[in-house]
Protein backbone atom coordinates (compact mmCIF):
# COMPACT_ATOMS: atom_id res chain seq x y z
CA UNK A 1 0.00 0.00 0.00
CA UNK A 2 2.58 2.56 1.06
CA UNK A 3 4.67 1.83 -2.01
CA UNK A 4 1.73 2.59 -4.25
CA UNK A 5 1.11 5.92 -2.58
CA UNK A 6 4.75 6.86 -2.59
CA UNK A 7 5.28 6.35 -6.25
CA UNK A 8 3.27 9.23 -7.78
CA UNK A 9 4.58 11.65 -5.17
CA UNK A 10 8.20 10.92 -5.88
CA UNK A 11 7.59 10.88 -9.61
CA UNK A 12 6.41 14.45 -9.29
CA UNK A 13 9.43 15.34 -7.26
CA UNK A 14 11.75 13.87 -9.79
CA UNK A 15 10.22 16.13 -12.40
CA UNK A 16 10.98 19.17 -10.14
CA UNK A 17 13.71 21.55 -11.15
CA UNK A 18 15.64 21.86 -7.85
CA UNK A 19 19.34 21.00 -8.24
CA UNK A 20 19.34 18.19 -5.65
CA UNK A 21 15.90 16.78 -6.30
CA UNK A 22 17.02 13.85 -8.37
CA UNK A 23 19.95 12.91 -6.16
CA UNK A 24 18.49 13.26 -2.67
CA UNK A 25 14.99 11.91 -3.05
CA UNK A 26 15.91 8.86 -5.07
CA UNK A 27 18.01 7.07 -2.44
CA UNK A 28 15.30 7.66 0.12
CA UNK A 29 12.62 6.40 -2.16
CA UNK A 30 14.74 3.35 -2.88
CA UNK A 31 15.38 2.86 0.79
CA UNK A 32 11.69 2.84 1.65
CA UNK A 33 10.88 0.51 -1.15
CA UNK A 34 13.49 -1.91 0.14
CA UNK A 35 12.34 -1.39 3.73
CA UNK A 36 9.08 -3.19 3.02
CA UNK A 37 11.11 -6.27 2.19
CA UNK A 38 13.61 -5.84 4.98
CA UNK A 39 11.59 -4.74 7.99
CA UNK A 40 9.69 -7.92 8.94
CA UNK A 41 12.80 -10.09 8.81
CA UNK A 42 14.96 -7.56 10.61
CA UNK A 43 12.34 -7.06 13.31
CA UNK A 44 12.67 -10.73 14.27
CA UNK A 45 16.44 -10.81 13.76
CA UNK A 46 17.15 -7.71 15.83
CA UNK A 47 14.72 -8.58 18.62
CA UNK A 48 15.71 -12.20 19.11
CA UNK A 49 19.29 -12.45 17.92
CA UNK A 50 21.26 -9.25 17.45
CA UNK A 51 19.63 -7.32 20.27
CA UNK A 52 20.12 -10.16 22.78
CA UNK A 53 23.75 -10.45 21.71
CA UNK A 54 24.38 -6.82 22.67
CA UNK A 55 22.18 -7.05 25.75
CA UNK A 56 24.23 -10.00 26.97
CA UNK A 57 27.38 -7.86 27.12
CA UNK A 58 25.55 -5.49 29.47
CA UNK A 59 24.20 -8.27 31.67
CA UNK A 60 27.71 -9.66 32.08
CA UNK A 61 28.80 -6.41 33.76
CA UNK A 62 26.15 -6.63 36.50
CA UNK A 63 25.24 -8.68 39.48
CA UNK A 64 22.00 -9.20 37.60
CA UNK A 65 18.76 -9.17 39.53
CA UNK A 66 16.36 -11.48 37.75
CA UNK A 67 13.31 -10.30 39.69
CA UNK A 68 13.85 -6.58 39.19
CA UNK A 69 16.62 -5.76 36.68
CA UNK A 70 16.66 -2.11 37.81
CA UNK A 71 18.09 -3.29 41.14
CA UNK A 72 21.03 -4.97 39.40
CA UNK A 73 24.36 -3.81 40.72
CA UNK A 74 27.12 -2.87 38.30
CA UNK A 75 30.21 -4.90 39.12
CA UNK A 76 32.52 -4.01 36.24
CA UNK A 77 34.48 -7.02 35.03
CA UNK A 78 34.02 -8.92 38.29
CA UNK A 79 32.02 -11.72 36.66
CA UNK A 80 34.82 -12.23 34.16
CA UNK A 81 37.61 -12.34 36.71
CA UNK A 82 35.51 -14.60 38.92
CA UNK A 83 35.10 -17.04 36.02
CA UNK A 84 38.79 -16.99 35.11
CA UNK A 85 39.76 -17.72 38.72
CA UNK A 86 37.16 -20.44 39.23
CA UNK A 87 38.65 -23.98 39.18
CA UNK A 88 35.33 -25.42 37.99
CA UNK A 89 35.31 -23.04 35.04
CA UNK A 90 38.93 -23.88 34.22
CA UNK A 91 38.17 -27.56 34.37
CA UNK A 92 35.21 -26.98 32.04
CA UNK A 93 37.50 -25.16 29.59
CA UNK A 94 39.97 -28.04 29.66
CA UNK A 95 37.16 -30.56 29.08
CA UNK A 96 35.74 -28.54 26.20
CA UNK A 97 39.11 -28.03 24.51
CA UNK A 98 39.95 -31.71 24.93
CA UNK A 99 36.61 -32.65 23.35
CA UNK A 100 37.37 -30.36 20.41
CA UNK A 101 40.93 -31.67 20.01
CA UNK A 102 39.66 -35.25 19.88
CA UNK A 103 36.45 -34.93 17.88
CA UNK A 104 37.56 -32.48 15.17
CA UNK A 105 40.50 -34.54 13.85
CA UNK A 106 38.41 -37.68 14.36
CA UNK A 107 35.61 -36.35 12.21
CA UNK A 108 37.94 -34.94 9.55
CA UNK A 109 40.08 -38.08 9.19
CA UNK A 110 37.14 -40.48 9.10
CA UNK A 111 35.03 -38.11 6.99
CA UNK A 112 37.86 -37.68 4.48
CA UNK A 113 38.28 -41.45 4.37
CA UNK A 114 34.60 -42.00 3.63
CA UNK A 115 34.65 -39.20 1.03
CA UNK A 116 37.68 -40.69 -0.75
CA UNK A 117 36.01 -44.11 -0.80
CA UNK A 118 32.79 -42.64 -2.15
CA UNK A 119 34.62 -40.57 -4.75
CA UNK A 120 35.01 -43.62 -7.01
CA UNK A 121 32.82 -45.19 -9.61
CA UNK A 122 31.26 -47.70 -7.26
CA UNK A 123 27.74 -49.01 -7.07
CA UNK A 124 25.53 -48.16 -4.11
CA UNK A 125 27.09 -44.73 -3.57
CA UNK A 126 23.72 -43.10 -2.92
CA UNK A 127 22.85 -45.78 -0.38
CA UNK A 128 26.11 -45.34 1.52
CA UNK A 129 25.63 -41.60 1.49
CA UNK A 130 22.19 -41.95 3.08
CA UNK A 131 23.50 -44.42 5.66
CA UNK A 132 26.38 -42.25 6.76
CA UNK A 133 24.11 -39.26 6.96
CA UNK A 134 21.60 -40.93 9.26
CA UNK A 135 23.34 -39.96 12.54
CA UNK A 136 23.60 -36.35 11.33
CA UNK A 137 19.85 -35.88 10.98
CA UNK A 138 18.93 -37.75 14.14
CA UNK A 139 18.16 -35.35 16.99
CA UNK A 140 20.96 -34.96 19.56
CA UNK A 141 18.75 -36.00 22.44
CA UNK A 142 17.99 -39.36 20.82
CA UNK A 143 21.57 -40.27 19.88
CA UNK A 144 22.79 -39.18 23.30
CA UNK A 145 20.37 -41.47 25.09
CA UNK A 146 21.31 -44.25 22.69
CA UNK A 147 25.01 -43.91 23.55
CA UNK A 148 24.20 -43.69 27.23
CA UNK A 149 22.34 -46.98 26.95
CA UNK A 150 25.15 -48.71 25.04
CA UNK A 151 27.68 -47.61 27.66
CA UNK A 152 25.67 -48.65 30.72
CA UNK A 153 27.95 -50.43 33.21
CA UNK A 154 25.84 -53.52 33.89
CA UNK A 155 24.47 -55.16 30.76
CA UNK A 156 25.58 -52.50 28.31
CA UNK A 157 26.53 -53.45 24.76
CA UNK A 158 30.02 -51.92 24.94
CA UNK A 159 31.08 -53.68 28.14
CA UNK A 160 29.78 -56.96 26.78
CA UNK A 161 31.79 -56.50 23.57
CA UNK A 162 34.96 -55.60 25.45
CA UNK A 163 34.66 -58.30 28.09
CA UNK A 164 32.96 -61.31 26.56
CA UNK A 165 33.78 -60.91 22.89
CA UNK A 166 37.18 -59.22 22.76
CA UNK A 167 38.38 -60.12 26.23
CA UNK A 168 40.08 -56.74 26.67
CA UNK A 169 38.65 -56.11 30.13
CA UNK A 170 38.06 -58.46 33.06
CA UNK A 171 35.15 -56.74 34.72
CA UNK A 172 32.61 -54.16 33.68
CA UNK A 173 33.82 -50.58 33.32
CA UNK A 174 31.55 -47.97 34.86
CA UNK A 175 31.80 -45.52 31.96
CA UNK A 176 29.14 -43.12 33.14
CA UNK A 177 30.21 -42.62 36.75
CA UNK A 178 33.89 -41.76 36.30
CA UNK A 179 35.01 -38.14 35.70
CA UNK A 180 37.43 -39.21 32.96
CA UNK A 181 35.83 -42.29 31.44
CA UNK A 182 32.52 -40.52 30.97
CA UNK A 183 34.17 -38.59 28.14
CA UNK A 184 34.66 -41.80 26.15
CA UNK A 185 31.00 -42.06 25.12
CA UNK A 186 30.77 -38.26 24.78
CA UNK A 187 33.77 -38.06 22.44
CA UNK A 188 32.79 -41.12 20.44
CA UNK A 189 29.30 -39.72 20.00
CA UNK A 190 30.71 -36.38 18.79
CA UNK A 191 32.72 -38.18 16.12
CA UNK A 192 30.04 -40.70 15.20
CA UNK A 193 27.41 -38.02 14.67
CA UNK A 194 29.62 -35.73 12.58
CA UNK A 195 31.39 -38.07 10.15
CA UNK A 196 28.52 -38.11 7.63
CA UNK A 197 28.37 -34.35 7.36
CA UNK A 198 32.14 -34.01 7.07
CA UNK A 199 32.19 -36.70 4.39
CA UNK A 200 29.54 -35.01 2.26
CA UNK A 201 31.30 -31.64 2.38
CA UNK A 202 34.65 -33.28 1.62
CA UNK A 203 33.06 -35.26 -1.22
CA UNK A 204 31.73 -32.04 -2.77
CA UNK A 205 35.26 -30.62 -2.53
CA UNK A 206 36.79 -33.74 -4.10
CA UNK A 207 34.34 -33.70 -6.97
CA UNK A 208 35.32 -30.13 -7.79
CA UNK A 209 38.94 -31.24 -8.43
CA UNK A 210 39.46 -31.89 -12.15
CA UNK A 211 40.07 -35.60 -12.74
CA UNK A 212 42.60 -34.80 -15.53
CA UNK A 213 45.17 -33.60 -12.99
CA UNK A 214 45.18 -36.88 -11.17
CA UNK A 215 45.13 -38.86 -14.43
CA UNK A 216 48.06 -36.93 -15.83
CA UNK A 217 50.05 -37.56 -12.66
CA UNK A 218 49.32 -41.27 -12.72
CA UNK A 219 50.43 -41.46 -16.36
CA UNK A 220 53.68 -39.88 -15.17
CA UNK A 221 53.99 -42.67 -12.65
CA UNK A 222 52.86 -40.94 -9.44
CA UNK A 223 51.66 -43.35 -6.77
CA UNK A 224 48.13 -42.98 -5.35
CA UNK A 225 49.67 -41.74 -2.10
CA UNK A 226 51.75 -39.01 -3.70
CA UNK A 227 48.80 -38.04 -5.92
CA UNK A 228 46.80 -37.56 -2.74
CA UNK A 229 49.62 -35.67 -1.04
CA UNK A 230 50.58 -33.33 -3.90
CA UNK A 231 47.34 -32.90 -5.87
CA UNK A 232 44.24 -33.71 -3.84
CA UNK A 233 45.28 -32.30 -0.49
CA UNK A 234 46.50 -28.86 -1.67
CA UNK A 235 43.43 -28.38 -3.88
CA UNK A 236 41.16 -29.47 -1.06
CA UNK A 237 42.62 -26.95 1.36
CA UNK A 238 39.75 -24.42 1.18
CA UNK A 239 37.32 -27.23 1.98
CA UNK A 240 39.49 -28.40 4.86
CA UNK A 241 39.71 -24.87 6.26
CA UNK A 242 35.96 -24.58 6.10
CA UNK A 243 35.47 -27.98 7.76
CA UNK A 244 37.92 -27.21 10.51
CA UNK A 245 36.46 -23.81 11.34
CA UNK A 246 32.89 -25.11 11.44
CA UNK A 247 33.77 -28.27 13.38
CA UNK A 248 35.86 -26.38 15.95
CA UNK A 249 33.01 -23.94 16.54
CA UNK A 250 30.68 -26.92 16.92
CA UNK A 251 33.09 -28.66 19.30
CA UNK A 252 33.52 -25.67 21.57
CA UNK A 253 29.75 -25.26 21.68
CA UNK A 254 29.04 -28.89 22.56
CA UNK A 255 26.27 -29.08 25.09
CA UNK A 256 23.45 -31.61 24.91
CA UNK A 257 25.49 -34.82 25.01
CA UNK A 258 27.37 -33.66 28.09
CA UNK A 259 24.28 -32.30 29.85
CA UNK A 260 22.41 -35.59 29.49
CA UNK A 261 25.27 -38.02 30.05
CA UNK A 262 26.91 -36.29 33.04
CA UNK A 263 23.60 -34.94 34.31
CA UNK A 264 25.10 -31.44 34.57
CA UNK A 265 28.78 -31.91 35.52
CA UNK A 266 28.54 -34.96 37.79
CA UNK A 267 30.50 -36.16 39.62
CA UNK A 268 31.65 -33.12 41.64
CA UNK A 269 31.38 -30.60 38.79
CA UNK A 270 34.43 -32.23 37.21
CA UNK A 271 32.85 -33.08 33.87
CA UNK A 272 31.29 -29.78 32.77
CA UNK A 273 31.63 -28.28 29.35
CA UNK A 274 31.68 -24.48 29.26
CA UNK A 275 28.07 -24.33 28.17
CA UNK A 276 26.70 -26.81 30.69
CA UNK A 277 28.43 -24.75 33.38
CA UNK A 278 26.88 -21.60 31.94
CA UNK A 279 23.50 -23.28 32.00
CA UNK A 280 23.90 -24.33 35.61
CA UNK A 281 25.18 -20.93 36.77
CA UNK A 282 22.31 -19.18 35.07
CA UNK A 283 19.25 -21.34 35.43
CA UNK A 284 20.05 -23.33 38.56
CA UNK A 285 21.93 -20.76 40.64
CA UNK A 286 20.19 -17.81 38.89
CA UNK A 287 23.53 -16.00 38.58
CA UNK A 288 22.68 -14.41 35.24
CA UNK A 289 25.60 -11.96 35.18
CA UNK A 290 28.09 -14.76 35.75
CA UNK A 291 26.46 -16.96 33.11
CA UNK A 292 26.51 -14.12 30.59
CA UNK A 293 30.20 -13.50 31.30
CA UNK A 294 30.96 -17.18 30.67
CA UNK A 295 29.08 -17.17 27.38
CA UNK A 296 30.90 -14.01 26.28
CA UNK A 297 34.27 -15.50 27.16
CA UNK A 298 33.39 -18.54 25.08
CA UNK A 299 32.20 -16.42 22.14
CA UNK A 300 35.40 -14.38 22.14
CA UNK A 301 37.49 -17.53 22.35
CA UNK A 302 35.56 -19.15 19.48
CA UNK A 303 35.98 -16.04 17.38
CA UNK A 304 39.73 -15.81 17.99
CA UNK A 305 40.31 -19.50 17.33
CA UNK A 306 38.43 -19.21 14.03
CA UNK A 307 40.49 -16.21 12.97
CA UNK A 308 43.77 -17.92 13.82
CA UNK A 309 42.76 -21.06 11.92
CA UNK A 310 41.78 -19.13 8.83
CA UNK A 311 45.03 -17.13 8.92
CA UNK A 312 47.31 -20.11 9.47
CA UNK A 313 45.74 -22.32 6.87
CA UNK A 314 45.54 -19.53 4.31
CA UNK A 315 49.22 -18.76 4.73
CA UNK A 316 50.17 -22.33 4.07
CA UNK A 317 48.21 -22.34 0.82
CA UNK A 318 50.28 -19.43 -0.46
CA UNK A 319 53.57 -21.25 0.16
CA UNK B 1 50.33 -55.39 -18.04
CA UNK B 2 46.77 -54.20 -18.51
CA UNK B 3 45.52 -57.33 -16.86
CA UNK B 4 47.58 -56.70 -13.73
CA UNK B 5 46.36 -53.09 -13.53
CA UNK B 6 42.73 -54.07 -13.82
CA UNK B 7 43.08 -56.86 -11.29
CA UNK B 8 44.71 -54.51 -8.79
CA UNK B 9 41.90 -52.03 -9.51
CA UNK B 10 39.38 -54.75 -8.81
CA UNK B 11 41.13 -55.61 -5.59
CA UNK B 12 41.13 -51.92 -4.67
CA UNK B 13 37.42 -51.74 -5.29
CA UNK B 14 36.74 -54.78 -3.13
CA UNK B 15 38.78 -53.13 -0.38
CA UNK B 16 36.73 -49.97 -0.73
CA UNK B 17 33.51 -51.91 -0.37
CA UNK B 18 34.85 -53.70 2.66
CA UNK B 19 35.86 -50.44 4.37
CA UNK B 20 32.56 -48.77 3.52
CA UNK B 21 30.67 -51.78 4.84
CA UNK B 22 32.61 -51.76 8.11
CA UNK B 23 31.90 -48.04 8.48
CA UNK B 24 28.22 -48.58 7.76
CA UNK B 25 28.23 -51.25 10.45
CA UNK B 26 29.36 -48.71 13.02
CA UNK B 27 26.56 -46.43 11.92
CA UNK B 28 23.82 -49.02 11.72
CA UNK B 29 24.44 -51.20 14.77
CA UNK B 30 23.44 -48.50 17.31
CA UNK B 31 20.24 -47.77 15.37
CA UNK B 32 19.50 -51.45 15.01
CA UNK B 33 20.08 -51.89 18.73
CA UNK B 34 17.67 -49.02 19.44
CA UNK B 35 14.94 -50.61 17.33
CA UNK B 36 15.42 -54.06 18.83
CA UNK B 37 15.46 -52.66 22.38
CA UNK B 38 12.22 -50.85 21.73
CA UNK B 39 10.65 -54.20 20.84
CA UNK B 40 11.92 -56.10 23.90
CA UNK B 41 9.92 -56.70 27.06
CA UNK B 42 11.39 -54.81 30.04
CA UNK B 43 12.81 -58.03 31.54
CA UNK B 44 15.17 -58.52 28.59
CA UNK B 45 16.53 -54.94 28.41
CA UNK B 46 19.85 -55.72 30.12
CA UNK B 47 20.18 -59.29 28.93
CA UNK B 48 23.69 -60.71 28.66
CA UNK B 49 24.64 -61.28 25.93
CA UNK B 50 22.69 -58.35 24.43
CA UNK B 51 20.47 -59.57 21.63
CA UNK B 52 20.34 -57.67 18.38
CA UNK B 53 17.28 -59.69 17.47
CA UNK B 54 14.81 -59.85 20.35
CA UNK B 55 13.81 -63.32 21.48
CA UNK B 56 10.38 -62.12 22.34
CA UNK B 57 8.83 -59.25 20.41
CA UNK B 58 6.33 -56.92 21.99
CA UNK B 59 4.77 -53.60 21.08
CA UNK B 60 4.01 -52.88 24.73
CA UNK B 61 6.77 -50.24 24.91
CA UNK B 62 5.15 -48.30 22.11
CA UNK B 63 1.65 -48.37 23.49
CA UNK B 64 2.89 -47.47 26.98
CA UNK B 65 5.33 -44.75 25.96
CA UNK B 66 2.87 -43.14 23.62
CA UNK B 67 0.15 -43.15 26.22
CA UNK B 68 2.41 -41.69 28.90
CA UNK B 69 3.48 -38.16 29.71
CA UNK B 70 1.41 -36.42 27.07
CA UNK B 71 3.63 -37.86 24.35
CA UNK B 72 1.00 -37.09 21.72
CA UNK B 73 0.91 -33.48 22.88
CA UNK B 74 4.71 -33.21 22.62
CA UNK B 75 4.61 -34.63 19.13
CA UNK B 76 1.91 -32.16 18.12
CA UNK B 77 3.80 -29.26 19.73
CA UNK B 78 6.96 -30.19 17.84
CA UNK B 79 5.01 -30.41 14.59
CA UNK B 80 3.28 -27.06 15.09
CA UNK B 81 6.52 -25.32 16.07
CA UNK B 82 8.54 -26.85 13.22
CA UNK B 83 5.94 -26.07 10.56
CA UNK B 84 5.40 -22.52 11.83
CA UNK B 85 9.16 -21.93 11.93
CA UNK B 86 9.51 -23.26 8.38
CA UNK B 87 6.69 -21.10 6.97
CA UNK B 88 7.86 -17.95 8.73
CA UNK B 89 11.51 -18.50 7.82
CA UNK B 90 10.63 -19.10 4.18
CA UNK B 91 8.53 -15.95 4.09
CA UNK B 92 10.97 -13.61 5.85
CA UNK B 93 14.15 -14.96 4.24
CA UNK B 94 12.62 -14.76 0.76
CA UNK B 95 11.78 -11.10 1.25
CA UNK B 96 15.21 -10.30 2.68
CA UNK B 97 16.99 -12.28 0.01
CA UNK B 98 15.02 -10.60 -2.74
CA UNK B 99 15.93 -7.14 -1.44
CA UNK B 100 19.61 -8.05 -1.24
CA UNK B 101 19.64 -9.78 -4.62
CA UNK B 102 17.66 -7.32 -6.71
CA UNK B 103 16.97 -3.94 -5.08
CA UNK B 104 19.40 -1.06 -4.86
CA UNK B 105 19.29 0.99 -1.68
CA UNK B 106 21.71 3.00 0.43
CA UNK B 107 23.71 1.02 2.99
CA UNK B 108 22.85 -2.28 1.32
CA UNK B 109 26.20 -3.89 1.91
CA UNK B 110 26.44 -2.82 5.55
CA UNK B 111 22.93 -4.01 6.28
CA UNK B 112 23.76 -7.35 4.70
CA UNK B 113 26.83 -7.74 6.90
CA UNK B 114 24.75 -6.84 9.94
CA UNK B 115 22.51 -9.77 9.06
CA UNK B 116 25.42 -12.14 8.44
CA UNK B 117 26.67 -11.68 12.00
CA UNK B 118 23.82 -14.00 12.90
CA UNK B 119 25.63 -16.85 11.14
CA UNK B 120 28.66 -16.51 13.38
CA UNK B 121 27.18 -16.19 16.84
CA UNK B 122 27.37 -19.39 18.88
CA UNK B 123 23.68 -20.09 19.55
CA UNK B 124 23.85 -21.12 23.18
CA UNK B 125 25.54 -17.87 24.24
CA UNK B 126 22.30 -16.10 23.34
CA UNK B 127 20.13 -18.13 25.65
CA UNK B 128 20.42 -15.85 28.67
CA UNK B 129 19.47 -12.58 26.94
CA UNK B 130 16.88 -14.37 24.82
CA UNK B 131 15.35 -15.66 28.01
CA UNK B 132 15.16 -12.13 29.43
CA UNK B 133 13.76 -10.67 26.20
CA UNK B 134 11.18 -13.45 25.92
CA UNK B 135 10.27 -12.95 29.57
CA UNK B 136 9.58 -9.26 29.12
CA UNK B 137 7.53 -9.95 25.97
CA UNK B 138 5.56 -12.71 27.79
CA UNK B 139 6.82 -15.30 25.33
CA UNK B 140 8.08 -17.80 27.90
CA UNK B 141 6.07 -21.00 28.17
CA UNK B 142 4.58 -20.40 24.74
CA UNK B 143 5.11 -22.14 21.44
CA UNK B 144 5.27 -18.75 19.73
CA UNK B 145 8.31 -17.95 21.86
CA UNK B 146 10.01 -21.04 20.43
CA UNK B 147 9.03 -20.19 16.86
CA UNK B 148 10.34 -16.61 16.85
CA UNK B 149 13.69 -17.63 18.29
CA UNK B 150 14.05 -20.50 15.80
CA UNK B 151 13.29 -18.11 12.97
CA UNK B 152 15.82 -15.57 14.27
CA UNK B 153 18.49 -18.29 14.54
CA UNK B 154 17.90 -19.42 10.95
CA UNK B 155 17.09 -16.25 9.07
CA UNK B 156 20.71 -15.16 8.39
CA UNK B 157 21.89 -18.43 6.92
CA UNK B 158 18.74 -19.00 4.89
CA UNK B 159 18.74 -15.46 3.51
CA UNK B 160 22.35 -15.94 2.48
CA UNK B 161 21.43 -19.18 0.74
CA UNK B 162 18.33 -17.81 -1.02
CA UNK B 163 20.13 -14.68 -2.16
CA UNK B 164 22.51 -16.94 -4.05
CA UNK B 165 19.60 -18.76 -5.67
CA UNK B 166 17.79 -15.56 -6.63
CA UNK B 167 20.92 -14.07 -8.15
CA UNK B 168 21.30 -17.05 -10.43
CA UNK B 169 17.90 -16.33 -12.04
CA UNK B 170 18.30 -14.31 -15.27
CA UNK B 171 17.27 -10.68 -14.80
CA UNK B 172 15.56 -10.56 -18.21
CA UNK B 173 12.68 -12.57 -16.82
CA UNK B 174 11.95 -9.83 -14.32
CA UNK B 175 12.58 -6.94 -16.65
CA UNK B 176 9.79 -8.07 -18.93
CA UNK B 177 7.39 -8.07 -15.99
CA UNK B 178 8.70 -4.70 -14.76
CA UNK B 179 8.00 -3.15 -18.15
CA UNK B 180 4.48 -4.54 -17.99
CA UNK B 181 4.07 -2.51 -14.79
CA UNK B 182 4.27 -5.30 -12.23
CA UNK B 183 5.44 -4.22 -8.76
CA UNK B 184 8.55 -5.71 -7.16
CA UNK B 185 6.30 -7.55 -4.75
CA UNK B 186 4.35 -9.21 -7.55
CA UNK B 187 7.56 -10.09 -9.34
CA UNK B 188 8.96 -11.78 -6.27
CA UNK B 189 5.85 -13.91 -5.83
CA UNK B 190 5.09 -14.62 -9.48
CA UNK B 191 8.52 -14.83 -11.07
CA UNK B 192 11.28 -15.43 -8.55
CA UNK B 193 9.76 -17.79 -6.00
CA UNK B 194 8.30 -20.27 -8.53
CA UNK B 195 11.74 -20.51 -10.15
CA UNK B 196 13.48 -21.06 -6.81
CA UNK B 197 11.71 -24.20 -5.65
CA UNK B 198 14.89 -26.21 -5.06
CA UNK B 199 16.32 -23.40 -2.93
CA UNK B 200 13.10 -23.03 -0.98
CA UNK B 201 13.07 -26.79 -0.42
CA UNK B 202 16.55 -26.65 1.07
CA UNK B 203 15.52 -23.82 3.40
CA UNK B 204 12.41 -25.72 4.45
CA UNK B 205 14.28 -28.97 5.15
CA UNK B 206 17.02 -27.40 7.22
CA UNK B 207 14.67 -25.24 9.24
CA UNK B 208 12.42 -28.22 9.89
CA UNK B 209 15.28 -30.41 11.09
CA UNK B 210 16.65 -27.58 13.22
CA UNK B 211 13.32 -26.99 14.93
CA UNK B 212 12.70 -30.71 15.38
CA UNK B 213 16.11 -31.18 17.01
CA UNK B 214 16.44 -27.99 19.04
CA UNK B 215 16.93 -28.65 22.73
CA UNK B 216 18.71 -25.83 24.66
CA UNK B 217 16.22 -23.03 24.02
CA UNK B 218 13.13 -25.20 24.47
CA UNK B 219 14.67 -26.56 27.66
CA UNK B 220 14.99 -23.05 29.08
CA UNK B 221 11.90 -21.38 27.67
CA UNK B 222 9.29 -24.03 28.48
CA UNK B 223 8.33 -24.95 32.03
CA UNK B 224 4.76 -26.05 31.56
CA UNK B 225 4.40 -29.76 30.77
CA UNK B 226 1.75 -29.29 28.09
CA UNK B 227 3.98 -26.99 26.03
CA UNK B 228 7.02 -29.27 25.80
CA UNK B 229 8.44 -30.34 22.48
CA UNK B 230 9.69 -33.84 21.72
CA UNK B 231 13.40 -33.45 22.59
CA UNK B 232 12.49 -32.10 26.02
CA UNK B 233 9.79 -34.70 26.48
CA UNK B 234 12.12 -37.57 25.62
CA UNK B 235 15.03 -36.30 27.74
CA UNK B 236 12.81 -35.84 30.80
CA UNK B 237 11.06 -39.12 30.15
CA UNK B 238 14.42 -40.86 30.39
CA UNK B 239 15.37 -39.13 33.64
CA UNK B 240 12.00 -39.95 35.22
CA UNK B 241 11.73 -43.58 34.13
CA UNK B 242 15.41 -44.31 34.41
CA UNK B 243 15.63 -47.89 33.24
CA UNK B 244 12.61 -48.05 30.97
CA UNK B 245 14.89 -48.03 27.94
CA UNK B 246 12.41 -49.89 25.78
CA UNK B 247 9.91 -47.09 26.21
CA UNK B 248 12.52 -44.37 25.80
CA UNK B 249 13.52 -45.83 22.45
CA UNK B 250 9.95 -46.49 21.37
CA UNK B 251 9.28 -42.78 21.86
CA UNK B 252 12.58 -41.91 20.11
CA UNK B 253 11.74 -44.00 17.08
CA UNK B 254 8.34 -42.38 16.72
CA UNK B 255 10.09 -39.00 16.97
CA UNK B 256 12.50 -40.09 14.25
CA UNK B 257 9.80 -40.96 11.73
CA UNK B 258 9.19 -37.40 10.43
CA UNK B 259 12.94 -36.78 10.17
CA UNK B 260 13.51 -39.91 8.13
CA UNK B 261 10.49 -39.14 5.93
CA UNK B 262 11.69 -35.61 5.21
CA UNK B 263 15.14 -36.93 4.48
CA UNK B 264 13.96 -39.75 2.22
CA UNK B 265 11.66 -37.53 0.18
CA UNK B 266 14.07 -34.63 -0.24
CA UNK B 267 17.37 -36.49 -0.32
CA UNK B 268 18.62 -34.97 -3.55
CA UNK B 269 17.91 -31.38 -2.45
CA UNK B 270 19.58 -32.27 0.77
CA UNK B 271 22.92 -33.28 -0.62
CA UNK B 272 22.88 -30.29 -2.94
CA UNK B 273 21.99 -27.94 -0.13
CA UNK B 274 24.74 -29.21 2.13
CA UNK B 275 27.45 -29.18 -0.46
CA UNK B 276 26.60 -25.74 -1.84
CA UNK B 277 26.12 -24.00 1.48
CA UNK B 278 27.81 -26.09 4.13
CA UNK B 279 24.72 -25.93 6.28
CA UNK B 280 24.82 -28.20 9.24
CA UNK B 281 21.84 -30.51 9.52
Amino acid sequence: MTARFARPASDQRRRGTGPFEGTTSKPFRRFWRAAIFLLPGFAVYLTFLFGPMIYSARISLFDWNIVDPTLSEPVGFDNYSRALGDPIFRRAVVNTVAYTLVTVPGQIILGMGVALLLNQAIRGRALFRVLYYLPVITPWVIVTLLFEYMFVGQGGLVNWLLRDVLGVIQKNVLWLADPILTFVPIHLLGIWKGVGWTAIIALAGLQAIPQELSDAASVDGASPLSRFRYITLPLLRPTLVFLMVVLVIGGLNAYISNLLITDGGNPLDLTHFVLTLMYEATFTRLDFGYGAAISYLLAVFVFMVSLVQIRLLRRRVEL
Amino acid sequence: MTASISSSRRRGKAGSYLLLAVGSGFVIVPFWFMVSTSLKPQAYIFDIPPKLIPEEVTTANYSEALGKDLFGVYFLNSMVVAIAAVVLTLFLSSMLAYAFARLEFPGKEKIFYLLLIGMMVPPVMLIIPQFLVAKSLHLLDSLLGLVVVYVAMNVSMQTFLLRGFFESIPRELEEAALIDGASRWTIMWRVILPLSRPGLAVVAIFTFLYAWDEFPWAHVAIRETARRTLPIGIALFQSQHLTQWGQVFAASIVALVPVVLVFAVFQRYFVRGISTTGLKG
